[in-house]
């Protein structure tokens, strides 16, 4: 029997299986940030051991990292510690930070496809769920908790479990107007907030294939989303064509050696999965979500669901999200105003959505009742914007073009989202107080945040173009 | 870790995600101890003001108390922070009882020797109707028999878990003191994958 992709990089990186136990995977690459790391290393300290393969291990600041003034020191107390802490440790147990005010500093997930690091084939590790994105190169790769960061930082290894593994084709034709973004929502609306938990996700099919690198970044991003452990897509002419020329990616014969490799890294033909999903990609509209967990999303033409016509069992989780929300079961989504739209995050904030929502806005102006952040995700993207020129069309909108980091994801840096304010967000996650203390979130595109930064709501982007 | 007699703490919702176990703005520190009093911080107190806790939220709630977490189905859903295991821990809980556990979440748990028991929907329902019409009830959850009870009803279920998990959490050791066994192995797959 043939195998799966998932199975020919699983293989290749075990070491050794318990008895009736998990496996010990060797980890290629491992990636820190300030906020999972440091009690890490206080465990190495603890045990006098120092960091196995620091060549490895690649470190940024990203989520407590304030998006204006880069250049000052951070001002809140606590997130100044965290990211001076990850400076001592990594020239401490020398490891490569790409810290603040580095050229290569940026979200953990943005810069490690942009530097060639994430390469096909690998197993990549990080102390953050949305190490999924790195499957985007046909690699697994998938968040750890801290004590797990201790192991790989100590052993280059972890214990795992094969998971399960899940194959979603999506074939056909996309719409206009619709995004990876869209793809992505919608899977996890029909699959729910926990669909996939114990799967490992394959995602193919000739839709998926037609996605540049960092259109199935943002799919492979959000596959923690619907529970699973990662998600990933075999590499092919598009991702050794996005590799060649990167800072880190293997370089003249090197390079030859490697491709040989790479071209090996697809599912057989008769290869068997636990479970197979299809999708017709016309099916798919420009996606928006209305509750508080990432499953709870519509099309934007759609009303948000009757509350009566939910299994009865569903309701009181429904009815608590809605009112959260401030929203009512049945009322469309469109025409919903908000009061910010946040364009960044590990999901969207590369340079193809950037330009995506610059020829959108071009000539356009902000409405009145919006603010505007653009959060580039890593300093190189940020450059580009500049290169190009996209940050004299962003101002000229009314759009703040600020400097990269987690930002608005998160309420864990400056930017939070008020208490009760809409946010229309290309990032990832809608729970309760995710942008801060009872923010309100709309996942969405970076085309539809781009609608709602020009219209004041949420709009539909079909109706652009 | 074997066997565990407590009375539980109910909190009846479902896709619990790690957010609301501890939101992101309480995860600035560099240590694992004092996550606690941050647990559930945004559902525990009115407008984030620890004096006015929300007289409704289990937690705050004097007829619950024990060392027994229940909660709905997707415990532990969204980010890996392990803050969340940390501060579940911290604030006392050996066990969580869930009908479903988000896989980062469990392994989390299990490395901080915090109990994940996965229970039927059905079994899971009992429990809270059980501890609802008698908070004093216990549960008893008996690892090496894999067993949990209310010993009020005496009704039981058996929960799965790893052995290999299993063996480390009744005898206290832990993956890391595995790995670091094996570094002469790991050394030498390291090697034989460099040849090729
Ligand atoms: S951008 Fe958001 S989801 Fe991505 S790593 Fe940062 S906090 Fe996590």
């Amino acid at each position: 029997m043939g195998k799966t992709l998932f199975d020919k990089i699983w293989e290749s990186h075990v070491v050794k299986t318990i008895e009736g136990g998990p496996s010990v995977l060797y980890i290629d690459r491992h990636f820190i940030h300030e906020v999972t790391s440091p009690q890490a290393f206080n465990g190495l300290r603890k045990r006098g051991m120092p960091v196995f393969r620091p060549q490895q291990v690649v470190a940024t600041a990203d989520h407590n990292v304030p998006t204006l003034n880069q250049e000052l020191p951070i001002r809140e107390e606590l997130s100044r510690k965290q990211v001076d802490m990850l400076v001592k440790n990594c020239a401490e147990f020398g490891i490569e930070l790409y810290g603040l005010g580095h050229p290569y500093q940026g979200i953990v997930h943005v810069i490690g496809p942009e530097l060639g690091v994430t390469q096909p084939g690998m197993t990549i590790v990080c102390g953050d769920s949305h190490t999924s994105t790195h499957g985007a190169f046909g690699t697994i790769a998938f968040g750890i908790g801290t004590s797990e960061v201790e192991m790989v930082l100590t052993t280059q290894c972890l214990l795992q479990s094969r998971p399960k593994l899940m194959r979603i084709n999506v074939d056909g034709q996309l719409n206009p107007g619709v995004l990876s973004k869209d793809i992505i929502l919608y899977i996890i609306s029909l699959l729910s907030a926990s669909g996939a938990t114990g799967y490992f996700v394959e995602y193919a099919g000739s839709a998926i294939r037609s996605l540049s690198m960092e259109g199935r970044m943002t799919i492979c991003n959000m596959s923690i989303e619907m529970g699973a452990r990662g998600g990933l897509i075999a590499p092919d002419e598009t991702t050794f064509d996005y590799m060649k020329g990167r800072q880190f990616a293997p370089a003249g014969e090197a390079w030859e050696k490697a491709l040989a490799h790479w071209r090996t890294l697809h599912t057989d033909d008769d290869a068997v999965f636990d479970l197979e999903i299809n999708i017709n990609a016309a099916d798919i509209e420009p996606m928006v979500t209305y509750g508080t967990n990432p499953g709870m999303g519509i099309g934007v033409s759609k009303n948000i669901p009757a509350q009566a016509s939910l299994p009865e069992n569903e309701r009181g989780n429904f009815a608590k999200a809605l009112q959260y929300m401030g929203l009512k079961d049945g009322q469309p989504i469109k025409g919903q105003a908000v009061d910010y739209v946040f364009i960044g995050s590990c999901t969207n904030s590369r340079i193809e959505d950037l330009r995506l929502v610059a020829d959108f806005v071009r000539g356009k102006q902000k409405a009145d009742n919006v603010e505007v952040w653009i959060v580039p995700g890593s300093k190189q993207v940020e450059q580009a914007a500049r290169a190009e020129g996209l940050d004299q069309i962003f101002e000229a909108a009314g759009f703040m073009l600020r400097q990269p980091g987690c930002s608005a994801c998160l309420g864990m840096n400056e930017d939070k989202i008020p208490a009760g304010k809409y946010c229309i967000s290309t990032s990832n996650r809608n729970f309760e107080g995710r942008q801060g203390p009872n923010a309100r979130t709309l996942l969405a595109s970076p085309l539809t945040a781009a609608v709602a930064a020009v219209t004041g709501h949420v709009g539909d982007v079909r109706e652009f173009i | 870790m074997q066997q565990i007699k407590s009375r539980a703490v109910p909190v009846r919702m479902e896709n619990i995600d790690t957010d609301q176990i501890i939101p992101a703005r309480f995860l600035k520190a560099t240590s694992r101890e004092g996550f606690g009093k941050n647990l559930f911080r945004d559902w525990r107190y009115e407008n984030d003001d620890e004096n006015s806790p929300k007289a409704d939220f289990p937690l705050n709630d004097p007829r619950w108390s024990g060392t027994i977490l229940v909660a709905g189905k997707n415990f532990g859903c969204g980010s890996s922070r392990e803050h969340a295991a940390w501060a579940i821990k911290d604030a006392g809980f050996e066990v969580v009882v869930s009908s479903f556990f988000a896989d980062i979440f469990r392994n989390n748990a299990l490395n901080n020797f915090l109990l994940p028991v996965q229970v039927s929907e059905k079994f899971l329902q009992q429990i809270f109707e059980a501890v609802d019409a008698d908070p004093s009830t216990e549960l008893s959850v008996d690892l090496p028999a894999q067993m949990i009870t209310i010993t009020t009803t005496g009704v039981s279920e058996s929960f799965d878990i790893n052995p290999y998990k299993k063996t480390c959490l009744i005898n206290g050791y832990d993956d890391i003191d595995y790995l670091i066994n094996m570094m002469p192995e790991i050394e030498s797959f390291e090697a034989d994958r460099a040849a090729v």
